[in-house]
């Protein structure tokens, strides 16, 4: 029973420490801006086709779902506040950090998981780098600054996309009733929640996704577990984390 | 670049009753003690599974060990963090056995690492340059015959190729002690032999100290038994009283513990079936 509990409370730990130390990292000298910006590029630029398609489509299906509700209360005027808020305090954050995961969790822990059975990893160590400064910290920095900003482009486009089912297709609403209506309705409370999540998420995808890829052991095959672990436990913390959140929110 | 011969020989690498516990239940290493002297080359031989890569780790400081004490250089390193452990690293050199050459840098980029990289070669803070070190990783490179291959990648270059880069690497920065781990696992004969002829050359060039892990009973005998000749840029046999005979000394590892330590001709004596297999005279008596 207690070996069984063992080891997942070991993996917490070591993701702990590793958290610990890759942000100590960041205000320590060396500082590897080539493999930030490299890395930017990869998670930011190359996340945002992607990004901008779901945050779309998340819109447009907000709006067809929730027209024929509030059409039953005769509330589709409404439809711009339900598209915003669902948007910025959920759909916006998960989805695309869902996204992310899947696409960079993955990303990251097969490349250091290959790094780690090929030895770069120790071959780092022994020339005289430290794996955390040169590999985790950009990559945590990369994260917590691009994926808020995908975040908001995908919360952004996914009202546009709202706005096209309820305006020029469906005609529920006037489009400026629709654009008053969905700026309106966002708090502060909203937006906060809007955006701590995505920084909570950027954390949990580049350090698990590092994690898992440093631990791996046994050959190529391991790699592949690495990195199907890696993006099932990012996913399933980026639920239970904004479970949290939003628990925290609803009561302020 | 050769050291003084006549300086008082240096205890480089010492182990004393070390062992390392993953979480099976045999050790990966048991008690392991030896001592390792500036000037001798040192041939680890054992099955695969025995220990002998978890052994260079360890010196390496890249494993903790569970119990013992380990010495590098004359100074006690057993409970050194991980930054002390930096400066003692930058005084080894090492050759991985998968390799570990840095797939997205050139083959220049690898071989400079260790220069760009190690504290001790930065001047007030500051680390130097691809091109102020462009000279000692051209030098490096030439050695292993490489010359021309600074702007290619890893992935570009063959199975022994990619081995001769990362012995360039590893000796770019003058080391005291170079760990070679497996170098002639996996080639063919002859390519197998053109890096043993390397290491060799290495050895009379720096007058270094190594530990050579191999599968091959022959890379130790090369090892005890040749010289390098410079004006027939060829191996040539050594003298019966050269002093380089007794600096080879061989090991052999069986399970995590050290069975067997002494020169070439007690382990040709050795009668242990184990350890016999290491040695050159099963091959004796099939022929
Ligand atoms: N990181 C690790 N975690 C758990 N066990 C390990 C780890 N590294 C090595 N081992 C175990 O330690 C033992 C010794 O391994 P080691 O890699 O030193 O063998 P080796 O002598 O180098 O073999 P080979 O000749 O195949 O390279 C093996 O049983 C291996 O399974
Ligand atoms: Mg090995």
């Amino acid at each position: 029973m207690l070996d069984w509990l063992k080891s997942p409370f070991l993996t917490f730990q070591e993701f702990v420490l590793l958290a610990g130390r890759a942000t100590v990292n960041v205000v320590r000298r060396p500082f590897y801006g080539q493999d930030l910006f490299l890395q930017m590029d990869t998670i930011g630029v190359g996340s945002l086709p992607i990004t901008v398609l779901i945050g779309f489509f998340s819109g447009v299906i907000m709006a067809l779902q929730m027209s024929r509700a509030l059409s039953q209360y005769g509330a589709t005027g409404q439809v711009g506040q339900i598209t915003a808020i669902t948007l910025v305090r959920e759909m916006g954050p998960v989805l695309t950090a869902l996204l992310i995961a899947g696409r960079n969790a993955s990303g990251i822990a097969s490349e250091l998981g290959s790094m780690k059975v090929s030895e770069q990893i120790d071959a780092m160590r022994a020339l005289g780098t430290d794996p955390v400064k040169k590999l985790v910290t950009p990559r945590l920095l990369a994260m917590c600054v691009t994926l808020p900003l995908l975040t908001i482009i995908a919360d952004f486009v996914g009202i546009v996309g709202g706005y096209m089912v309820a305006v020029p297709l469906l005609r529920l609403t006037t489009g400026s009733q629709y654009w008053n209506n969905a700026w309106r309705s966002l708090e502060y409370n909203d937006i906060a929640q809007g955006l701590i999540k995505p920084l909570l998420f950027a954390f949990i995808i580049a350090l698990v996704g590092c994690l898992y890829g440093m631990r791996t052991t046994g050959g190529t095959q391991g790699v592949g577990r690495a990195t199907t672990q890696a993006v099932v436990v990012a996913s399933v913390w980026i639920f239970i984390v904004t479970a949290l959140v939003t628990r925290i929110f609803v009561n302020l | 670049m050769a050291r003084n011969e006549a300086s008082a020989p240096r205890c480089i690498l010492k182990f004393e009753d070390v062992s390392l516990q993953f979480d099976q239940p045999r050790p990966a290493l048991d008690r392991v003690s030896f001592e390792i002297w500036s000037g001798e080359t040192r041939i680890i031989l054992g099955a695969a599974g025995s220990g002998k890569t978890v052994m260079m780790k360890i010196a390496l400081g890249l494993l903790k060990p569970t119990s013992g004490r380990i010495s590098v250089m004359g100074q006690e390193v057993t409970h050194f963090d991980e930054r002390q452990w930096y400066d003692v690293r930058s005084r080894i050199g090492v050759l991985f056995q998968e390799g570990g050459l840095f797939d997205s840098l050139t083959i220049e980029e690898n071989v400079a690492y260790p220069l760009l990289n190690q504290a001790r070669f930065m001047t007030a803070g500051k680390k130097p340059t691809l091109d102020s070190v462009r000279p000692d990783v051209q030098e490096a490179l030439n050695f292993v015959e490489l010359g021309n291959t600074l702007n290619k990648f890893p992935s570009e270059l063959s199975g022994g190729m990619r081995r001769r880069v990362g012995i360039a690497r590893g000796s770019v920065a003058d080391p005291d002690l170079f760990l070679y781990d497996s170098p002639t696992a996996g080639l063919d004969p002859i390519t197998a032999n053109t890096i043993i002829t390397l290491l060799i050359k290495d050895r009379e060039m720096r007058n270094s100290t190594a530990a050579i892990i191999t599968h091959r009973f022959q890379d130790g005998h090369l090892m005890a038994n040749f010289r390098y000749n410079p004006e027939k840029e060829c191996l040539e046999k050594l003298a019966a009283d050269s002093p380089i005979r007794e600096k080879t000394k061989f090991m052999v590892m069986k399970e995590g513990r050290l069975v067997f330590e002494g020169s070439e001709a007690e382990l040709d004596a050795c009668s242990d079936p184990y350890i016999s297999k290491f040695s050159m005279h099963p091959a004796r008596k099939v022929s």
